[in-house]
């Protein structure tokens, strides 16, 4: 035993030094290298590595709310791979590959949970795209493999393999799917980026661009002006709004995401697991309670109020995946504005303004690509607008030319 | 539960409607650019404000238009796609003609 803890057990003092994680609020300065709008986990995850990897660091994090306050802290935290499209699915693992050592680097637990993802197929189109889906993910490094219903009830042994008149036929098992703290997270990029002196400043909201000769000056906020190098918009729900503050149109619809969770119980519920007919994925998490999630509301909406149908059809879905949750109670719910794209692929990189780059169009999705979007933004900003080769294909440019990335079946049932 | 007011069928639950994306002139698919179709299908009016949609009646089949805020969520007009449009819009690409 280290002799340290084992003085430590002996004395009455806290061994380390109190030091807070992040540093307290300051006055804003009148110029930054770069200012990054949105304080949520792309937008801390970018400064981090920016500061980390290209030494730029006259960087401030606008976040008008709270850090990580907005779908960063509202996402059911599911992490993984295994989707359709070969771009699609190198991106992905990429990210999934920084989320393995994460709390290594960050000395700072992030309660990454590597448990595995089950996804159910009930129709023989499902089976075949997810054959599809197996082969692309294991020729890009993932471990994903079809199941069938006997493998599927030895895995998951309380599910009913015959809900609501839809036998399952076979299931998409992706090992790497895992689940990490989504606040822990933001905390660890947050403190990782302040420590090496980006400057967070929350309550500070962005009002307004201002751009000469299409390029970017500076950025109007509710606490003064700021002129800056480059800006990046992080802002997820309201991606189309500060485009447009910006001066132009983003392809993006925001619709509500809802989700919810029931009372702790004892861990019955190892991997999580996600139904493609019922649109519906039901998780434990290492609290013990029920994560309850599944599609979009049915028309758009920027507003995160929560509403009965929804609560209603998801409940209905996951009691008949497990119909021993019925005897559960909800414990809360929620919603969170998601920025949706025709093609559920994100949009990243350069915009119609010289200086001005998009992380955007994260949907129902963009958790899982936290740290590969902060590291590719990071790239770009440092190389003066080089856009690396992994987030070329989600250039807003695809839509123009009808070159969409289609993510919509791996992604509209479980996110 | 939330009602929507149909103007054929009068209140019904807002669960009997499915959303058909927002009313916008459409370009002529013969006559204009890639740029411009692309523009009609993939970029709506997404500032938050009221907003003028399609909306159906699913049980009457029976299209049309609201004017909704998309962040209190009001409807505050239901109305027969006849108030707009006076005539019917066909949609030919050209390839089937001779
Ligand atoms: C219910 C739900 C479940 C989900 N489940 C999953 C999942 O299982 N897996 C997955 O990968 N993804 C999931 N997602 C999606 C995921 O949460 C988001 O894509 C991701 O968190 C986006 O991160 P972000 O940092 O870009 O956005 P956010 O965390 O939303 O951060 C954006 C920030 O910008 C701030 N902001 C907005 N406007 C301004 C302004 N004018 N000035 C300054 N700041 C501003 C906001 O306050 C906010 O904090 C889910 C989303 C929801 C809602």
């Amino acid at each position: 035993m280290p002799l340290g803890l084992l003085k430590y057990g002996r004395g009455s003092d806290y061994p380390f030094e109190r030091q807070p994680d992040l540093p307290g609020p300051r006055e804003l300065k009148k110029h930054y290298d770069v200012v990054i709008i949105g304080g949520g986990g792309h937008g801390v995850a970018t400064a981090y590595y920016l500061a980390k990897y290209h030494g730029i660091t006259n960087v401030a994090v606008l976040e008008k709310a709270y850090l990580g306050g907005g779908n960063t802290a509202r996402n059911t935290a599911v992490i993984r791979s295994n989707y359709l499209t070969p771009e699609g699915v190198r991106f992905y693992s990429a990210s999934v590959k920084l989320y393995e050592n994460l709390a290594n680097e960050f000395d700072f637990n992030i309660m990454y949970s590597q448990r595995g993802q089950l996804t159910l197929a009930h129709t023989d189109a499902t089976v075949r795209a997810f054959r599809q889906r197996a082969e692309v993910n294991k020729h890009f490094g993932g471990r994903t493999e079809m199941i069938d219903r006997q493998s599927i009830a030895e895995l998951v042994p309380c599910l009913n393999l015959d809900p609501a008149q839809l036998p399952v036929l076979a299931g998409l098992w992706h090992q790497d799917g895992a689940t990490a703290r989504h606040d822990a997270v933001a905390w660890g990029y947050a403190r990782g980026a302040t420590q090496r002196g980006v400057e967070l400043h929350q309550l500070t909201e962005v009002t307004g661009i201002e751009s000469a000769a299409g390029q970017v000056t500076g950025v109007v906020t509710n606490r003064g002006k700021i002129a800056c190098g480059t800006v990046i918009q992080a802002v997820a729900g309201h991606s189309a709004v500060m485009s447009q503050k910006a001066g132009f149109p983003l392809p993006i619809v925001a619709y509500p995401l809802q989700a919810m969770v029931t009372l702790p119980v004892k861990p019955f519920l190892n991997p999580l697991v996600s139904s493609s007919a019922l649109h519906c994925y039901v998780q434990q998490t290492s609290r013990g309670e029920i994560v309850i999630g599944g599609g979009s509301d049915p028309y758009p909406l920027y507003n995160s109020r929560a509403s009965l149908p929804l609560k209603e059809s998801l409940i209905a879905s996951a009691v008949d995946m497990f119909p021993f949750l019925s005897e559960m109670r909800l414990l809360r719910q929620w919603a969170g504005i998601t920025d949706m794209t025709a093609d559920y692929s994100p949009i990243m990189g350069l915009s119609p303004l010289k200086n001005y780059y998009l992380d955007a169009g994260w949907g129902t999705w963009g958790f899982k690509a936290t740290p590969i979007c902060g590291k590719t933004m990071a790239e770009l900003v440092a190389s003066g607008g080089e856009v690396p080769t992994l987030i070329q294909p989600f250039t807003l440019e695809r839509f123009d030319h009808f070159q969409q990335v289609n993510e919509m079946g791996a992604t509209a049932a479980s996110h | 539960m939330k009602i929507m007011q149909c103007p054929l069928n009068g209140p019904r639950n807002i669960s009997e409607f499915v959303y058909g994306g927002q009313v916008e002139p459409m370009p002529d698919p013969q006559q204009c650019s890639d740029k411009d179709w692309a523009s009609y299908v993939f970029y709506d009016n997404n500032a938050i404000g009221i907003v003028r949609e399609w909306w159906q009646h699913a049980p009457s089949s029976y299209w049309f238009i609201a004017e909704r805020h998309n962040a209190s969520d009001d409807i505050l007009r239901t109305y027969d796609p006849g108030e707009l449009f006076s005539e019917r819009v066909d949609f030919t690409t050209g390839e089937n003609e001779p």
